[in-house]
């Protein structure tokens, strides 16, 4: 069956080669540059840690840093990319010790089903490097673009506090 | 041995998965990436109701890349996940039933190809009229406006009428009569991890399925049932659940058609649903249309209740069946009702299929009613919690409808959310805008009668102990987030004295794990945890007796604590767990047992009498406090305040975790989620940005307090708390809009246009459906007898 079919072009290749910058560590990777930062994360790097919801930008899921800012992987290119410091979920930990944020979400259980924790973590993690000591409104409002729908954002918001009064 | 108190049960303990889920590793279904894999996507039906008079796929087989399409001729054999209601096809055979049913399924080397095959291949469909309303549902007659043709009338998929205890005299009886009609919207789930789903159907002729799904035991059932395989030859891997709430309790056409797909081109096939797909999947919560009667005596005591509600089906039976039931089978357990009868009918539209959500059925009638007692305390001039607190349900009761009540905290769960609240300094006395709404509920800790009739366990626990002191727990419970897999832990760990970190959780896998029937029905923590304390219970004489032997001290002086098992008297005399296992291993051999729990008989005998059945109630009461703009109509919710008698909380932090989460998705539900439908069946907004949900911003504060009540059927006393702590928050919002502006609505969402006609005076009463239900089945509990047989 296979015989039959209309061969490609094969004489222009489909892949672009990628530098990226992702958890302090310099990538280099093939990919199609259609493709969106959340795609070339999961698909290409296997960084499987980010997630996501709607790829549509509306829920928050896939939120990586991006030279320090959050920013939606699903609206953004991987070619974009290149030249920034990327920071995923995978290099929240440091040395083999948790992120701050990462114990105290554990230990109150902010992460029910986890889906979406990767995300606000990271969100949050851009809020303290910033403001090490938000108010809870803060808090709210830097995680308002973050969809959570196990929790009710209470231990979430709790574990931002928590991770905020260790520093 | 004696009696400990208790180590691990109680805790505040991080469940066992928290940090892999806080450091990103948990694999969910759509991370698996397994070599070789190929892609499938499904074409969807562009129309709410057609017949599919042929469908041509070889353009699509033609392209480069594409390895298989199928469509509903490959996959003939139809399924659903109640046993009498199987009417859903892989692939749809003759018609297609709501925008998004799938047609035809492509398999292909990348996700992009098999979505670009969708648009070459050709259906040819008759368009027929879409039913997209209850109404139109209830009056259609013609045989081309039917959804379905094994049903026997029309698009009435079922329609029970039940009768308990004196109706007619309880009405007669009565000093006040109020009626009134309700209507509550549908909404969807909106897990934030799509469907998703890999197959691989392998060398040695057998198939493994990993799916995102709640129930991977009735999936397993169902995939052998549709592929014609041996069961045996078939293992279902349940992938941590990114989210369920009930949206992934059923058998789906994408988990049959990516293991039919690999059984044709023999690679592993994923199919990841996208945002939109998954509001078209849906099983979602019933738009209920309700007729609610009350008759009550002057000190506002029930003496009869009467409930007609008219559900919103969708496209197919998915839980229907048990839904309808649902809508009729709680209202007795909260306050005594002498006398209660009830009428339920469920309709099939042009709309995708709904089905259970957080709570399946019973917030709908808890809206009604709550709201209802809200308005017979008003007119009646006695505070609404002093009326529910005059004539709650007794613990160890049997209800008129013939449910047993073991443990009730009702009246702790008002007494507590009243005083936290400060509801009497604020209920009526608040300025114009700001107001207070109470309201109170109940729900199952499992349903008693399993899916499918059989007489094997709900669950099932196997334990392994190994001389290396591990230990190794399987149950084919999957873990939704809720923390069941936590449960086992615990349950074990607190049996045999030692870390609930040490013990090795295996779940959720047909293969190498007992079943466990699945995350529904708020049963996981009754039932797992007494089949593991089981299990644990056939260990321990063996690890006592050779304690006992090494130790020289009798075994009715020894316990497991502190990961020995020691002496009550002599705490300092003690064997390390691990040693006691290898004696033990030494003296009897390989050492596993396993554990079952069965749910209590159904106290009741009658045909739908399967629902409403449990272990044990929770109690649920909960306040709001909010305030209204009535220039806008815009809803603040400044505070909720939520009391639930979970039994025993194995581990507050997940209790509180379920229950703030329901009190959020109830609030999403009472102020904005609607799953709603365009005039020519095109779902109106299939997207997170226009499906409105709560963000931070939205959800208040939200005060738990948890209420235990050591309920003797449960593990520790345990009872549920992931489902029943959202049913008081809707109606409580309600009540709380009436407290600050003065204006009954009777429907949700309460959105700001509603506000504003009702201020107006403009918001017209739910209109409810004339219907004729069939003649009532009579019953009265203790008789075990129908006293008469339905028409």
């Amino acid at each position: 069956m296979r015989q039959t079919k209309k061969s490609e072009d094969k004489t222009k290749l489909s892949k672009t080669l990628l530098r990226l910058r992702v958890n302090g560590e310099t990538k280099e990777v093939a990919t199609e540059i259609s493709k969106t930062l959340l795609e070339v994360l999961r698909e290409d790097l296997g960084l499987i840690g980010t997630k996501h919801g709607c790829e549509l930008g509306e829920c928050g899921t896939c939120a990586v840093l991006v030279d320090g800012e959050p920013v939606l992987s699903c609206l953004m290119l991987g070619i974009e990319a290149e030249n920034a410091e990327i920071a995923t979920v995978e290099g929240m930990m440091q040395n083999g010790q948790p992120h701050p944020l990462q114990q105290s979400f554990a230990a109150l259980g902010a992460a029910q089903c986890g889906y979406c924790i990767p995300g606000i973590l990271l969100t949050a993690k851009a809020l303290l490097d910033k403001n090490p000591h938000p108010s809870r409104q803060e808090i709210r409002e830097a995680l308002s673009g973050n969809l959570c729908r196990c929790t009710g954002y209470t231990k979430i918001i709790e574990a931002v506090e928590l991770a905020a009064a260790g520093r | 041995m004696k009696k400990k108190t208790l180590s691990v049960i109680g805790k505040a303990l991080p469940k066992v998965d928290a940090m892999a889920k806080c450091a990103g590793e948990t694999v969910y279904a759509d991370d698996l990436n397994l070599p070789r894999m190929i892609y499938a996507k499904l074409l969807r039906s562009p129309h709410p109701h057609a017949r599919v008079l042929g469908i041509n796929t070889a353009r699509a087989l033609q392209l480069e890349g594409v390895f298989a399409v199928i469509t509903g001729a490959d996959l003939p054999e139809k399924f659903g996940i109640m046993p009498s209601t199987q009417d859903e096809e892989t692939l749809a055979i003759d018609k297609v039933r709501y925008v998004g049913d799938p047609v035809a399924a492509v398999a292909a080397v990348s996700e992009m190809l098999a979505e670009k095959a969708l648009g070459y291949i050709d259906v040819e469909y008759e368009v027929l009229k879409p039913i997209l309303s209850i109404e139109d549902a209830l009056a259609s007659n013609e045989e081309s406006e039917r959804i379905h043709t094994w049903n026997r009338h029309a698009n009435i998929q079922k329609a029970v009428s039940l009768e308990f205890g004196d109706i007619e005299g309880g009405f007669a009886r009565s000093d006040h009569i109020f009626e009134g009609t309700f209507f509550y919207q549908g909404n969807t789930h909106l897990p934030m991890e799509q469907y998703s789903a890999v197959a691989f159907y392998g060398p040695d002729d057998k198939l493994t399925l990993w799916s995102s799904t709640q129930t991977p035991h009735y999936v397993h059932r169902a995939l052998a049932k549709v592929l014609g395989l041996t069961a045996s030859r078939i293992r279902v891997i349940a992938t941590p659940v990114g989210g369920g709430f009930g949206g992934k309790s059923d058998p789906f056409s994408h988990e049959i058609a990516v293991a039919k797909l690999s059984l044709i081109t023999r690679r592993p096939v994923k199919i990841t649903l996208t945002r939109e797909e998954s509001f078209y999947v849906h099983r979602g919560r019933h738009p209920v249309k309700m007729w609610a009667k009350t008759g009550v005596k002057n000190d506002g005591t029930i003496q009869a209740m009467q409930y007609k509600t008219f559900l919103d089906g969708g496209g197919y039976s998915s839980y229907g069946l048990a839904t309808v039931y649902y809508t009729g089978a709680l209202q007795t357990v909260t306050y005594n009702v002498p006398a209660y009868k009830f009428e339920g009918v469920r309709v099939f539209t042009n709309k995708p299929a709904c089905g259970p959500k957080r709570g399946h059925g019973t917030p709908q009638p808890r809206f009604a009613m709550e709201i209802q007692l809200d308005e017979i305390a008003e007119k009646l001039g006695i505070d609404p919690i002093e009326l529910r607190l005059k004539q709650l349900v007794p613990p160890n009761t049997v209800t008129v409808n013939g449910l047993r009540v073991s443990t009730t905290g009702l009246r702790e769960c008002i007494e507590k959310v009243a005083e936290r609240a400060d509801w009497r300094k604020k209920f009526r006395k608040l300025p114009f805008g700001h107001g207070v709404g109470f309201a109170a509920s109940s729900y199952i800790s499992g349903a008693g009668l399993p899916i499918y009739w059989n007489d094997m366990p709900h669950s099932g626990v196997q334990i392994k102990l190994d001389r290396s002191g591990g230990v190794a727990v399987f149950c084919g419970s999957i873990d939704i987030g809720q923390g069941s897999d936590s449960i086992l832990a615990y349950a074990v760990a607190e049996e045999f004295g030692i870390d609930p970190a040490d013990i090795r959780i295996v779940t959720a896998d047909t293969d190498l794990t007992p079943v466990d029937l699945g995350s529904y029905s708020s049963r996981v923590t009754v039932m797992t945890g007494n089949a593991a304390i089981q299990a644990c219970g056939k260990l321990k004489p063996l690890l006592l007796e050779v304690a006992s032997e090494a130790l020289e001290i009798p075994g009715d002086d020894l316990e497991f604590a502190d990961g020995q098992v020691r002496s009550v008297s002599l705490p300092q005399r003690g064997i390390v767990f691990a040693e006691c296992v290898r004696k033990a291993e030494g003296k009897f051999g390989t050492l596993g047992a396993t554990g079952s729990y069965w749910p209590p008989k159904n106290p009741r005998d009658f045909k739908g009498s399967g629902v409403g059945p449990t272990p044990a109630y929770s109690y649920s009461t909960s306040i709001v406090e909010l305030h209204c703009d009535a220039e806008t109509g815009d809803i603040k919710i400044d505070k909720v305040w939520i009391a639930h008698d979970c039994g025993r909380a194995f581990n507050p932090l997940l209790v509180q975790g379920q229950t703030e989460g329901s009190v959020y998705m109830a609030l999403g539900e009472a102020l904005m989620e609607e799953q709603i439908f365009r005039k020519n069946g095109l779902h109106k907004i299939p997207s997170i940005l226009e499906y409105k949900s709560p963000t931070t911003l939205e959800t208040p504060e939200i005060e738990t307090i948890l209420v235990e009540t050591d309920d003797p059927e449960g593990p520790y006393g345990a009872k549920e708390a992931g489902q029943g702590p959202l049913l008081p928050v809707v109606p409580a919002v309600a009540n709380a809009v009436y407290d600050a502006i003065g204006v009954r609505i009777h429907e949700i969402p309460i959105s700001p246009d509603k506000i504003l006609r009702a201020l107006e005076g403009r918001l017209k009463p739910v209109s409810v459906p004339e219907f004729q239900f069939p003649a009532p089945l009579k019953w009265q509990p203790g008789e075990g007898v129908q006293v008469t047989q339905k028409s």
